[in-house]
C-alpha cells in the first residue's frame, strides 16, 4: 500500500480544499433557497445531495493528493461548483409541478454526478501517466467512429426531437457522441504528434497558403466524412461541428498552418450548405435562428421558435440580477433541465450569475490550455489543448445556440445540463486534464521555456535531495509508463524543490 | 506548439467574449423589449401570480383576486362574476387578461393593484425581509355606487355615456358607458378563449340611428369608455363656453342684447351653404335681437354663431384652452383631448366661418362627455375647475393608507362673477317657460343646465344634457350623451331625452 502514501513534500492542496468548501456552500445555498422558495422548507433530499456531493468532492481531493499531488488546484473546485449549482437548478426544476418538467430528475442527476466523479477518481487513480494513452491512438479512432455510428444502428438508436443521437440499452440511454469526442481527442493527439512534421512541411504553396499533400489528407477526410455522417444521418449539427472544430483546432495546434483551418472550415461550410439545402429541419433551424420573434415562425407547428423565444424571455425576465433561486418561471421553457438550462440559470441568477458561470468555464478552459503549454511532451500538449478546446467549443455551440450567435443545436452544457452521458464524459475530460496538469506542474530539473533553470537541488536543503533513494522513491515516481520514449523524459525527475 | 496554444487561447477568449456579449445583449440591452413582448407570459404570470389588490367602491370590493389552483394562482373576478353587475363598472375597471392586455384601472392603476408602485417601497422591503408573498394594494374609487346605479339604469338601452362630478372637488361620482361588456369573459385563464372573447367585443360596435336609414355603426366598441375616450360634437352645450367667453372677454351680461336673426350668413360665405338656421327653421325673436340669457334659454343658433364671431378666434380658442380641453388628464386613465378649429390635428381649418359655427357647438369641434361635464362643474364651482379624479385612496394589504387624493384646482377658465351670470342663465334654461331643459327639473331642487342636439349627418343627431344642482350650493355636475339617438322631431332633442336622465343622476347624488 505504499503507493497510496502521498508523495513527500508535495503540495498539501490546501487551496483546493478551501475552494471546494466555497463551491459546495454555493451549491447547498442554492438548494436551500430553492427549497424555501418553492416548498417553505428544506427540499427533499437536501442533505443527501449535499453529503454525496461533498463526500465525492473530497474523495477526489484526496485521490489527487495521493496520485496527482501537483495537479491544478482550481479546476476541481470550479467543476464541483458547476456541478453543485446544476444540482440546485435541476432540483428546482424537479420540484416544478408542470408536466413539461417531468423529465427533470434530481435523484438521477445526483446519481450520474456521483458516477461521473467516481469515474474521474478511477481514471486519476489508474492512469498514472497520460502518455500511456498514446499507445491507444488507433484504438481510440476506431472506438470513436464506432461510438459515432452507433445511433444509426437500427434497434439501438432512436430519433428523439428530430435528432438521432441516442442509443438505448435496456433502461439506459446514452449519447455516444459525448464519449466519442474524448476518443477523437486521444486519436488526434496521437496521430498528429507522430505526423505533424509531414503535415506541416510537405505540400505546395497556393495563394500564400501552405497546402497539405493529398495523401496526408487521409485522416482529415475520414473525420470530415464522419462528421458529415453525423450531420446527415443523425441530423445533429452541433456534434458534427464539435468533431470538426476539434480536429481543425488540433491540426492547427500541431502544425501552425492556417491553411488547414481554411480547408477545414471550407469543407465544413460546404457540408453545412449541402445539409441546409437538402434538409428542411436544418432550414427550419436557420430560419428560427435568424428571426425567432417572427410570429409565423413562433406559431408554426414544426420547427417553431417557441423554445428559443421562451428561453430569451426567461433570460430577459432574469435581467441583471435574476429572479432568485426558485423565483423565476424557468420551468416554462421546454427542456429547461437539459438543453436550455443556460436560459433557466439566466432567469434565476440573472446576467451576473451567467457571467460568473461563463468565467468559471473560462478558468477551467484557460487552465487546461496553460497546462498544455506547461506539459513537456507533444502528446500531452495536444491532448490537453484539444480537450480544453473541445470544452470551450462545446460551450460556444450550446450557449451560442441559446443566445443566437449560431443556430441552435442539441449539445448540452458540460457539468450543468442533466444527462448521464454528458456528466460522465466531461468528468473524464476533467480527470485527464488534472492528470496532465500534474505532469505539467511536477517540478523538473530541466528548465521550462521562458523560465530560469531551477537552482541546483543541492541548494534546496536536506529534504530536497531524495533522488538517489532506493525503493520508496521508485514507488512514488509517477513517470513509470512510457519513460524514455522522448528526449524530455530521459531526465530523471527531481522532486521536493521548494516551489 | 506553445505558440499555437497561446494563439488558440486567444481564440477561446474571443469565443467566450462573444458569449458574454450575446448574453448581456439579451439580459440587459434588449431585456426591456423582450419583457414587453405580448407573447412573454412571465410578466402576466408574475402579476397574476401575485395577490392583486381589489378595486373598492363604496366600501365594497367590485374587483377581487380569488385564489385558484392553476399556473396563475389567482383569478381576477369582476363583481363576483355577475355579468350584469360587472358591466356597470367595466368601462372603469377595464380587464386584466392573461393575453397581456390590460385596460382601464387594471392598466392605469396597475402599480397600486400589483403592488409595484414606487409609493409601496416600504411594503416591498417588508416583504423582502419577512419573505411574505407580495400583495397588491386596494384602490378605493370616488364612485358613489347609488349614483352609478342610477346613471346605469337611467341610460337604459341607449348608446351613450353619463358622467357625474363633485364640482367642489373634481371627484367622479359616476361614470357610465353603454353598451358595456362583461370583463369576466376576458379574464379567463385560457388565453385562446380570452383572445376570442376580446376579439368578439372589438367587432361589436353598436349600430346607430341614421337620418337616411343607411346602416351605420358607432366608431366606438363596448370596451371603449365613452365618457372619456369618445369624442362627440357637443352641440348646443358648447353655447355655455361661447357665453363664458362673451361675458369674460367682451364684458357682456345675461341681459346684454345680441342679434338673433332668422338666418345667419357665416363670415366669408355668400351662398346658402354658409347659412345657419335655428332648430326647425324657427324664429328666435321677432325683433331680431334678444338677451344673452334668453338666447341660451331657447338655444338660439344664429345668436351664438354671431356671438362666437364677435368674440373672435383668439377669444374662443383661449377659452377652449383655459378649460384644459387641449390636454389629456390622467384620472388615472388617459382622457382624450378635445378638438377645436385651429387647435388640433384633425381641425386645422380655423377660418372665421369655422369659429362662428363653433359658437353653437358644430363644425370641427368635438368633446368628450367628461369635458362637457367639466363645463358645468366650472360654472358650479365659481369658475374654478377642479381636476377630475377617480381614485379616492389607496391602502396597502394591511389596510394602511398609502395615498389619498387631494382635490386639485385644474384650471380657472373664468371669474366667479362670470360663473354667477352663467348659473343664472342655466337656471333659466331649466326653470323658465320656453326653456329647453325643463325635463331636468327636480322637485324642491334648483337645477341649472343646458341641452344640446348636435347634428352628425348622415347619422342621427347626438343628444346632450349637462347640468349641476342645487344651483345655489352645487353638489353634483353631470353630462349625459346619447350617441346618434335623436330624431328630427322636437320630442327627441337633448331636452326631451337626455335631460330626464340627468335629473335622475343628480337626484341620486343629492339624496345622499
Amino acid at each position: 500500500m505504499s503507493a497510496l502514501r502521498p508523495e513527500e513534500n508535495a503540495p498539501a492542496r490546501i487551496a483546493e480544499a478551501v475552494l471546494l468548501v466555497v463551491a459546495l456552500a454555493l451549491g447547498m445555498g442554492g438548494m436551500w433557497m430553492v427549497g424555501y422558495s418553492l416548498e417553505d422548507g428544506l427540499p427533499e433530499g437536501f442533505w443527501t445531495y449535499s453529503i454525496v456531493l461533498a463526500a465525492l468532492a473530497f474523495t477526489t481531493h484526496i485521490v489527487l493528493r495521493l496520485r496527482a499531488p501537483y495537479a491544478d488546484q482550481v479546476i476541481l473546485p470550479a467543476v464541483v461548483l458547476l456541478n453543485s449549482v446544476s444540482m440546485a437548478m435541476v432540483l428546482r426544476l424537479d420540484l416544478s409541478p408542470l408536466d413539461m418538467m417531468v423529465g427533470a430528475n434530481a435523484p438521477r442527476h445526483i446519481m450520474w454526478s456521483a458516477i461521473g466523479i467516481l469515474l474521474a477518481c478511477a481514471i486519476i487513480f489508474v492512469i498514472r501517466d497520460h502518455r500511456s494513452l498514446r499507445r491507444l491512438t488507433y484504438t481510440a479512432m476506431i472506438v470513436g467512429i464506432v461510438l459515432v455510428v452507433l445511433p444509426l444502428v437500427p434497434g439501438l438508436g432512436r430519433e428523439i426531437n428530430g435528432a438521432q443521437i441516442w442509443i438505448f440499452i435496456g433502461p439506459f440511454s446514452l449519447q455516444p457522441a459525448e464519449f466519442a469526442k474524448i476518443a477523437f481527442a486521444v486519436f488526434f493527439a496521437g496521430y498528429l504528434v507522430a505526423n505533424r512534421d509531414t503535415l506541416a512541411l510537405a505540400g505546395k504553396k497556393f495563394l500564400g497558403l501552405q497546402l497539405p499533400r493529398l495523401r496526408d489528407l487521409g485522416p482529415i477526410l475520414i473525420v470530415w466524412a464522419v462528421s458529415l455522417a453525423v450531420l446527415i444521418g443523425e441530423k445533429d449539427l452541433g456534434t458534427s461541428l464539435l468533431f470538426f472544430g476539434l480536429f481543425v483546432g488540433m491540426l492547427y495546434l500541431a502544425t501552425d498552418r492556417v491553411g488547414w483551418i481554411v480547408i477545414g472550415l471550407t469543407m465544413f461550410a460546404a457540408g453545412a450548405v449541402v445539409a441546409w439545402s437538402i434538409f428542411s429541419h436544418v432550414q427550419a433551424r436557420v430560419d428560427v435562428w435568424l428571426d425567432p420573434l417572427n410570429p409565423d415562425l413562433y406559431d408554426r407547428e414544426f420547427g417553431s421558435s417557441y423554445q428559443i423565444v421562451q428561453g430569451l424571455f426567461g433570460m430577459a425576465h432574469g435581467g441583471m440580477f435574476g429572479a432568485g433561486w426558485g423565483e423565476g418561471y424557468s420551468d416554462r421553457v421546454p427542456f429547461a433541465y437539459s438543453d436550455f438550462i443556460y436560459a433557466a440559470l439566466g432567469e434565476e441568477l440573472g446576467l451576473t450569475g451567467l457571467l460568473a458561470i461563463l468565467l468559471i468555464y473560462l478558468v477551467i478552459v484557460q487552465r487546461g490550455l496553460r497546462h498544455a503549454v506547461g506539459v513537456r511532451d507533444g502528446f500531452g500538449k495536444l491532448l490537453a489543448g484539444g480537450l480544453a478546446f473541445v470544452m470551450a467549443l462545446q460551450l460556444f455551440v450550446v450557449v451560442g445556440g441559446i443566445t443566437r450567435i449560431i443556430p441552435l443545436t442539441g449539445l448540452t452544457l458540460p457539468f450543468i445540463a442533466q444527462g448521464g452521458s454528458s456528466l460522465l464524459a466531461n468528468w473524464i475530460v476533467i480527470a485527464l486534464l488534472l492528470r496532465i496538469s500534474d505532469a505539467a506542474r511536477r517540478p523538473s530539473a530541466l528548465p521550462t521555456r521562458g523560465a530560469l533553470a531551477d537552482p541546483a537541488p543541492a541548494m534546496g536543503g536536506g529534504d530536497a535531495i531524495e533522488v538517489g533513494g532506493a525503493g520508496p522513491v521508485q514507488a512514488g515516481t509517477e513517470a513509470g509508463a512510457g519513460r524514455g520514449t522522448t528526449p524530455d523524459e530521459a531526465t530523471q525527475i527531481v522532486r521536493g524543490v521548494d516551489r | 506548439m506553445n505558440a499555437t496554444l497561446r494563439r488558440l487561447s486567444t481564440i477561446v477568449m474571443a469565443m467566450f467574449l462573444s458569449l458574454m456579449v450575446a448574453t448581456t445583449w439579451i439580459q440587459f440591452v434588449s431585456a426591456g423589449d423582450l419583457n414587453e413582448d405580448p407573447r412573454n407570459f412571465r410578466n402576466i404570470y408574475s402579476e397574476l401570480g401575485r395577490d392583486r389588490g381589489p378595486i373598492v367602491v363604496g366600501g365594497e370590493p367590485i374587483v377581487t383576486s380569488e385564489p385558484v389552483d392553476d399556473n396563475f394562482k389567482y383569478q381576477r373576478t369582476y363583481s363576483g362574476g355577475d355579468a350584469g353587475a360587472a358591466a356597470v363598472y367595466a368601462p372603469l375597471t377595464g380587464f386584466f387578461a392573461v393575453t397581456g392586455t390590460y385596460t382601464g384601472l387594471e392598466r392605469y392603476a396597475n402599480g397600486y393593484l400589483g403592488g409595484e408602485d414606487d409609493s409601496l417601497w416600504l411594503d416591498r422591503l417588508q416583504n423582502l425581509i419577512t419573505g411574505e408573498e407580495a400583495q397588491g394594494s386596494s384602490v378605493e374609487l370616488t364612485i358613489d355606487p347609488k349614483v352609478q346605479k342610477a346613471a346605469w339604469d337611467a341610460l337604459g338601452d341607449y348608446t351613450g355615456a353619463a358622467v357625474a362630478l363633485d364640482p367642489k372637488t373634481g371627484a367622479i361620482l359616476a361614470m357610465v358607458s353603454k353598451p358595456s361588456f362583461d370583463p369576466n369573459t376576458i379574464a379567463v385563464h385560457d388565453a385562446a378563449e380570452a383572445t376570442a372573447a376580446y376579439n368578439q367585443l372589438l367587432n361589436e360596435n353598436p349600430q346607430v340611428n341614421t337620418v337616411d336609414g343607411s346602416e351605420r355603426f358607432s366608431a366606438y366598441g363596448p370596451t371603449v369608455n365613452r365618457a372619456i375616450n369618445a369624442l362627440y360634437p357637443p352641440g348646443s352645450t358648447f353655447k355655455l363656453l361661447t357665453s363664458a367667453a362673451a361675458i369674460e372677454y367682451e364684458g357682456m351680461s345675461p341681459d346684454t342684447s345680441i342679434p338673433a336673426p332668422d338666418i345667419y350668413q357665416l363670415p366669408g360665405t355668400s351662398d346658402a351653404n354658409g347659412q345657419v338656421q335655428n332648430f326647425g327653421g324657427e324664429t328666435c325673436s321677432g325683433t331680431g335681437e334678444m338677451t344673452l340669457k334668453d338666447a341660451l334659454k331657447i338655444s338660439c343658433n344664429t345668436a351664438f354663431t354671431g356671438l362666437a364671431d364677435e368674440v373672435g378666434k383668439d377669444g374662443m380658442q383661449q377659452m377652449f384652452q383655459d378649460f384644459g380641453f387641449t390636454d389629456s388628464i390622467d384620472i388615472p386613465m388617459s382622457t382624450s383631448i378635445g378638438e377645436y378649429p385651429g387647435l388640433s390635428e384633425n381641425a386645422k381649418d380655423d377660418a372665421d366661418a369655422r369659429i362662428a359655427l363653433s359658437g353653437m357647438g358644430q363644425g370641427d369641434l368635438r368633446l368628450t362627455p367628461l369635458q362637457v361635464a367639466m363645463i358645468s362643474a366650472a360654472v358650479a364651482n365659481d369658475g374654478d375647475l377642479m381636476e377630475p379624479y377617480l381614485i379616492e385612496s389607496v391602502r396597502d394589504s394591511d389596510l394602511e393608507l398609502v395615498s389619498q387624493t387631494k382635490p386639485n384646482r385644474y384650471k380657472s377658465p373664468f371669474s366667479s362673477s362670470t360663473a354667477e351670470a352663467l348659473t343664472e342663465m342655466m337656471v333659466s334654461v331649466v326653470n323658465d317657460d320656453g326653456g329647453t331643459g325643463a325635463g331636468a327639473q327636480i322637485p324642491g331642487v334648483q337645477v341649472a343646465g343646458k341641452t344640446g342636439t348636435a347634428e352628425d349627418d348622415p347619422r342621427s343627431p347626438t343628444l346632450w344634457f349637462t347640468s349641476f344642482a342645487p344651483a345655489d350650493d352645487p353638489q353634483v355636475a353631470v353630462a349625459v350623451v346619447l350617441e346618434n339617438e335623436g330624431q328630427s322631431t322636437n320630442e327627441s332633442t337633448g331636452g326631451a331625452l337626455a335631460s330626464p336622465i340627468a335629473a335622475k343622476i343628480m337626484q341620486a347624488a343629492i339624496a345622499q
